[in-house]
C-alpha cells in the first residue's frame, strides 16, 4: 500500500493528541506504530480506520483521499478491517454469526454466500469447532482470532490492528500473533499498533515511533530499533526493554 | 478403640432444629432443602392468617357473601376489561417509551428537551391528576367521548414515561466498544440499533418492562375515577348495591394478585437470567 499523511492534527478538548503529522510511505506492507502510551498511536490508527475525524490534515491511501464525511467514511470503513484491543465481538451472536453479520448486512452477500465465506475463513483459521459458540464461551485468544476472521472475511484492502494482544493473557498472545504473522505472509497490508517489540521487528517493514503527538522516527525495524537517531526513541526503547 | 462423638445428644438435637429455621451468614451461600423452605412458608402464612383472623374478629363484621356472589359475572367482566385495558396500554406505552428513549438520544436538541420534559412531568405527577386532566380537559376539548380510549391513552402515556427510562437504561448499558465495532464494520446507525444495540439491550430492558406491566395492571384501577367499567369500578358498584365492603374488596385484591403475581415471579426469573449471562 501507499500511505500518505499530510499535516494531520487532532485534539480531544484541550488535549493535543496528534500535532501536525506528516508521513509518506511509498510502498509498505506492514506498518507498526509504537511508542509511549498517550503518544497518539491509537488515535492515528483510528483516523486511518475512519473512526475518528481529524481537526486538520489529509490522509491518502493508495492515492485515494479519505474524505472525513460520515457517509463517505462509512464507505471507507467497509473496505478496511479493524480489530480492537478487546470486546470486539458481539456477545449476543455466535462466533459464526459475528463473521456473517457484516457480510450479509453491509456487503450484501446472500445468506448462503455469507455462510460459505464464513465457513471457508473459519476453517482456514482452524476455528470451525468454535463457530457455534457465543463469545463468552471462548477464550480471549479465540475471541480475538474470530474478530480477525471477521475483519479478513470482508476482503479488506487494509487491516488495522489496535493493540490486538494487550488485553490477553500472555499465553494467548502467541496464537493471535501467529495468525497475524500468517496474514503477513499472505502479503496482506496492515497497520498495527503494538507494544510487542519483538513482534513488530519480525513482521513490520516500517516502524513509526509516535510520542507526544508527533512521529519521532520512522524507518525499517533494524534502523529504528537498533540505531535510533532520536533521544526520545532511545529513552522509550530503554524503558520498554529494561524488564 | 474408636473415638466417641464428643457432642452430646441435646446439642445435636438443638442444632438440627435450629437448621430448620435459621441460617448463619456463611450458610446463606447454600440453598436449604426444599422441605425446610416449605415448612417456613407455611409458618409465614399461618402467622399472617393469625394476624388477619385477629383483626377481623375484633372488627365484628357481618359477612354477607351471598349478596355479592350474585354479581360474579359483573366481577368477571370487570376483570377481563382490566386485562384488556392493561394489555392495550402496555403495547402502546412500549411504543411511546421506545420512541421517546430514542428521541432522547436524537441529534436535535429540541427533541431531546421535549422527551426530557415528557418523562419528568409524567413521572413527577400523580396518575390520578393526569387521568382527570386528560378526561375533563383534553378529551372534552377534542370531543373524544370514548372513555376507554381516553383511559388506555392516559395509562399508556403514564407508563410510557417509565418505560422510556427503562429503555434508555438498556440502550446506555451497551458499551462504547460495541458501538465502535458496529461502526468499524460499516453498519449504519439504524442497522446498529437493529443488529447490535436492541438485541443486547432487550436483556436489560425485559425485567424492567415486566415489572412495569405488573404496576400498570394495578394502576389501571385508577381509571375507575372516570367510570370506566374495569375491575375496580365494577367492584365498587357491587359494593354500593349490596352495602358490602370486604366482600367486594377481597375478591378485588385477589383478582389483581392473580394477574400481577405471575408477572412478578417471571420478572425475578428474568433478572436472575440476565445476571448469570453477564
Amino acid at each position: 500500500m501507499k500511505l500518505e499523511i499530510r499535516n494531520l492534527s487532532k485534539s480531544f478538548g484541550k488535549q493535543l493528541v496528534l500535532g501536525d503529522i506528516t508521513l509518506l510511505l511509498e510502498k509498505v506492507h506492514t506498518l507498526a506504530l509504537i511508542g509511549p502510551s498517550g503518544g497518539g498511536k491509537s488515535t492515528l490508527l483510528r483516523v486511518i480506520a475512519g473512526l475518528e475525524r481529524p481537526d486538520q490534515g489529509e490522509v491518502w491511501l493508495n492515492d485515494n483521499e479519505i474524505v472525513f464525511q460520515e457517509k463517505l467514511l462509512r464507505e471507507h470503513r467497509r473496505t478496511v478491517g479493524t480489530v480492537f484491543q478487546s470486546f470486539n465481538l458481539f456477545p449476543h451472536l455466535t462466533a459464526f454469526a459475528n463473521v456473517t453479520l457484516p457480510l450479509e448486512k453491509v456487503h450484501q452477500y446472500t445468506p448462503q454466500k455469507a455462510r460459505e465465506s464464513a465457513t471457508e475463513i473459519l476453517e482456514r483459521f482452524q476455528l470451525m469447532e468454535h463457530a457455534h459458540k457465543q463469545p463468552a464461551q471462548l477464550s480471549g485468544g479465540q475471541r480475538q482470532r474470530i474478530a480477525i476472521a471477521r475483519a479478513v472475511a470482508i476482503k479488506p484492502k487494509l487491516l488495522l490492528f489496535d493493540e490486538p494482544t494487550s488485553a490477553l493473557d500472555p499465553e494467548m498472545t502467541g496464537e493471535v500473533l501467529d495468525l497475524i504473522e500468517e496474514l503477513r505472509e499472505e502479503g496482506r497490508d496492515f497497520v498495527l499498533v503494538t507494544h510487542q517489540m519483538g513482534f513488530a521487528r519480525r513482521v513490520a517493514d516500517q516502524i513509526a515511533i509516535l510520542g507526544q503527538g508527533r512521529i519521532v522516527e520512522c524507518g525499517p525495524p533494524a534502523q529504528v530499533l537498533d540505531q535510533p537517531k532520536e533521544e526520545v526513541t532511545r529513552q522509550f526503547l530503554s524503558r520498554i526493554l529494561k524488564y | 478403640m474408636e473415638p466417641v462423638a464428643t457432642t452430646g445428644f441435646a446439642v445435636r438435637a438443638w442444632r438440627s432444629v435450629r437448621r430448620c429455621f435459621w441460617q448463619s451468614a456463611e450458610e446463606r451461600q447454600t440453598r436449604p432443602a426444599w422441605w425446610i423452605v416449605a415448612i417456613n412458608w407455611v409458618l409465614a402464612f399461618l402467622l399472617l392468617s393469625l394476624v388477619a383472623w385477629y383483626a377481623f374478629a375484633s372488627l365484628r363484621y357481618n359477612w354477607n357473601w351471598d349478596a355479592v356472589s350474585g354479581y360474579a359475572n359483573f366481577f368477571w367482566r370487570g376483570w377481563f376489561t382490566t386485562i384488556l385495558v392493561s394489555a392495550m396500554a402496555l403495547v402502546l406505552s412500549t411504543l411511546i417509551g421506545v420512541t421517546t428513549a430514542l428521541l432522547r438520544r436524537s441529534g436535535f436538541f429540541v427533541l431531546r428537551a421535549l422527551s426530557r420534559i415528557y418523562v419528568e412531568t409524567i413521572r413527577g405527577t400523580p396518575l390520578l391528576v393526569q387521568i382527570s386532566f386528560a378526561f375533563y380537559v383534553v378529551a372534552s376539548a377534542i370531543h373524544l367521548e370514548n372513555r376507554l380510549v381516553v383511559g388506555v391513552a392516559t395509562l399508556a402515556i403514564f407508563s410510557g414515561a417509565f418505560i422510556s427510562e427503562i429503555v434508555r437504561g438498556g440502550i446506555e448499558s451497551i458499551g462504547a466498544s460495541q458501538l465502535d465495532s458496529a461502526r468499524a464494520i460499516g453498519l449504519t446507525r439504524v442497522q446498529t440499533y437493529r443488529y447490535v444495540i436492541f438485541p443486547q439491550a432487550i436483556r436489560v430492558i425485559l425485567p424492567g418492562l415486566a415489572g412495569m406491566f405488573a404496576s400498570l395492571i394495578k394502576d389501571s384501577s385508577l381509571l375507575s375515577v372516570i367510570s370506566i367499567g374495569e375491575f375496580t369500578w365494577n367492584a365498587q358498584q357491587v359494593g354500593g348495591l349490596t352495602y358490602s365492603l370486604f366482600e367486594t374488596y377481597i375478591p378485588l385484591a385477589i383478582g389483581y394478585l392473580v394477574l400481577t403475581l405471575p408477572i412478578t415471579i417471571w420478572t425475578q426469573w428474568l433478572e436472575r437470567r440476565t445476571r448469570f449471562e453477564t
